[in-house]
């Protein structure tokens, strides 16, 4: 008997007990949309930090000052102003380092028109646009020479821009930073939430000079809050941080044992600890999703036992008249197995909706590729030939007498 | 398989030596015990005949016909069916031959429910491989041929207890085997069915050649076999000609005399 007969045969013994086969494919339809939903959460999420950290730039350090300490009590990072300008100079000096930015920040209320919005400035060289990977939208960043003239130049981020603006092209327009006269030149594409969640797009960038003389103030010129740090390669990301390091401490003169009065970190580190984490909750996910692949599966046994019970008669008569174990194996195994296969097919849409519902409803993004529909549908066939094989094997060693015999 | 002995006739279809039955039982104190159904039977069975085996309820014949028709095995002794010895065949070669070699008629006709009388016959060949447009094809020449035409199409149930035996039957014979096997088949009929069912067996016994074996415990049927075989206790007590009385027919030893071709590299 060809496979194609033998597929018509199941069809119909599938046609002649539509509830039963359609309650045991709920099983399976259950367990695939479940296993589908999960995985596309995970994989959404890690394809949601994948995008936060290559928004973040590559290859790079933060160099915060502090970590000090006086008479054994610890202050924060960052309490004292150890860091200057001049530090993230001569670090973009340094054979593993390709850049650096200094960063200065505070708050401060900004005035268009009649609208007026509250938010961080953030002092920096024009260098830090490249090292943190920040786009422009429209117009163009700040210059060295607006570094070394301290001018009144601005480039808002794309929220701020939005709250000030609305529709209008910020572009060429003048706004007031706690009363001075601004100069929009440019305005930054929209990058999301950082890793912490924090909203990146909530702010100004003006030139460090013009913010440590005009906006911030600073009774410790020179220093800074921060720097961005931009290393040269991936695989060197260790020299440079030992170089960073070793550079500071001189110019500091920090000598022998005593410890820095600054933090290196690696912001890589800190991605790839994130990206595990999230390759764990999808992994976590999706195991949780294939225990009910499982219970579905050990339904479909159960209903097979049944089925080959009841049809002990039929598969007499099929033997007297021809059939091998082969053929009646092989029966069996279809049905069980077309069962999974068209469970597997409903729950797949299913989950593919589920999917895109959560994604609509609790804004998470949701991805769904190929692979995973591939899998999904080898996890469902599996466990089809799995849960189907001992009932078939069951009903092919059959003897025929006995089977015919059975009433 | 050795070569044919020139003289066909001289070939039997069925031969069977020295064969026993016997079942094991666990009785409720868990001791097993025998019980033999079948005692040293041999016969001897041609192309061509037409055989009613009778016997009480009880006298083995339904088991003697299971083993026949290579749906049990015997517990000793030999069967050789065309020259086949069907102990020695593995579950694959017994279900290929009761595929081509045998065709089965039950008592309770045995068609598959809710499968159309066409699908019932065509059953057979699907299982030998042919295609299922041929195979309806075929089938549907053999319901003509036993005038169920504008049945096809009817399931089972929606079918007489003779026109379900005549599907059953047109299902036996759609792989042409040389053997039809037929276990009581009138067993659930009226009489005038009966009848029209077993001058179809008669029709194919004479026109076609193909050979009958035959359980039934109605002497009206049997007397549409030529040969009768009566079984009492797992022996065969009476094996002769159905037509002349007087001719010494003792088939069974007889033929036990003979040589077979057979070698059990077969």
């Amino acid at each position: 008997m060809n496979l194609f007969s033998i597929l018509g045969e199941a069809l119909r013994a599938l046609r002649q007990n539509r509830l039963r086969a359609g309650l045991t494919m709920l099983g399976m339809i259950i367990g695939v949309a479940a296993v589908v939903l999960m995985l596309s959460i995970g994989q959404g999420a890690q394809t949601q930090i994948n995008q936060t950290i290559a928004s973040m730039g590559s290859n790079l350090f933060i160099v915060v000052p502090g970590a000090t300490s006086a008479g054994g009590f610890s202050f924060g990072s960052g309490s004292v102003k150890t860091l200057t300008i001049n530090d993230a100079y001569a670090i973009a000096e340094l054979p593993s380092i390709s850049a650096t930015a200094p960063v200065t920040s505070g708050t401060a209320q900004l005035n268009y028109a009649a609208k007026n919005w509250s938010t961080i400035i953030t002092g920096t060289t024009p260098n830090y646009f490249e090292v943190g990977s920040w786009k422009i939208e429209s117009g163009t960043i700040f210059t060295d020479s607006d570094l070394r003239s301290a001018t009144r130049v601005v480039v808002l981020g794309s929220v701020t821009a939005k709250n000030l603006f609305n529709d209008e092209d910020p572009v060429g327009k003048t706004i007031r930073i706690t009363n001075r006269p601004f100069l929009v030149v440019g305005v930054l594409m929209a990058k999301g939430q950082s890793l912490t969640g924090r909203d990146q797009d909530d702010n100004v960038f003006i030139p460090i000079t013009t913010s440590e003389r005009q906006i911030t103030g600073n009774q410790f010129p020179g220093s800074i809050r921060h720097m961005l740090v931009q290393g040269k390669s991936a695989e060197d990301m260790d020299i440079a941080e030992l170089e960073i390091t070793q550079l500071l401490r001189q110019r500091h003169r920090i000598s022998g044992t005593k410890e820095n009065d600054f933090t290196v970190r690696n912001l890589t580190a800190i991605a790839d600890i994130a990206t595990g984490a999230a390759k764990v909750m999808s992994f976590v996910l999706g195991a949780i999703a294939s225990v009910s692949l499982l219970v579905g599966g050990i339904g479909i046994m159960n209903i097979m036992l049944v089925s080959v019970t009841e049809r002990t008669r039929e598969i007499g008569i099929r033997m007297a008249i021809g059939a091998n174990q082969r053929a009646i194996l092989i029966q069996f195994l279809l049905e069980a197995l077309m069962i999974c296969i068209m469970g597997g097919l409903i729950g797949l849409v299913i989950g593919i909706g589920g999917a895109w519902l959560v994604s609509q409803m609790a804004d998470m993004l949701i991805v769904i590729t190929l692979g995973m529909i591939g899998l999904a549908f080898l996890f469902a066939s599996a466990v089809g030939i799995f849960f189907g094989f001992y009932p078939a094997k069951k009903a092919a060693s059959l003897k025929p007498v006995d089977a015919l015999r059975y009433e | 398989m050795l070569p044919t002995p020139a003289h066909h006739s001289a070939t039997p279809l069925i031969k069977i030596e020295n064969l026993c039955k016997s079942y094991s039982l666990q009785d409720a104190n868990g001791k097993t015990i025998t019980n033999q159904v079948l005692f040293n039977i041999n016969l001897t069975i041609h192309q061509g005949e037409f055989v009613a085996i009778m016997g009480h309820s009880g006298s083995g014949k339904s088991t003697l016909m299971n083993i026949l028709g290579c749906l049990d095995t015997p517990t000793s002794g030999a069967y050789w069916l065309t020259e086949k010895n069907v102990a020695t065949l593995s579950s694959d070669e017994l279900a290929r031959i009761r595929n081509r070699n045998i065709g089965f008629v039950f008592q309770g006709f045995n068609l598959l429910k809710r499968m159309t009388a066409l699908d019932n016959v065509a059953v057979p060949l699907l299982y030998a491989g042919i295609s299922r447009a041929n195979s309806r094809k075929q089938a549907l020449e053999l319901l003509r041929r036993t005038g169920l035409e504008n049945f096809a199409m009817h399931q089972p149930n929606q079918l007489s207890g003779g026109q379900q035996q005549r599907v059953a039957i047109s299902r036996a014979l759609v792989n042409q085997p040389p053997l039809i096997l037929a276990d009581e088949p009138t067993g659930n009929l009226d009489s005038q069915t009966s009848r029209e069912i077993m001058s179809l067996f008669e029709q194919l016994n004479r026109d076609q050649g193909i050979t009958i074996v035959l359980v039934t415990h109605e002497d009206d049927i049997a007397a549409y076999a030529k040969r009768l075989i009566r079984l009492k206790d797992g022996h065969v007590i009476y094996d002769k000609n159905n037509a002349i009385e007087t001719t010494s027919n003792q088939s069974a030893s007889v033929h036990a005399i003979h040589d077979h071709p057979q070698s059990n590299t077969d």
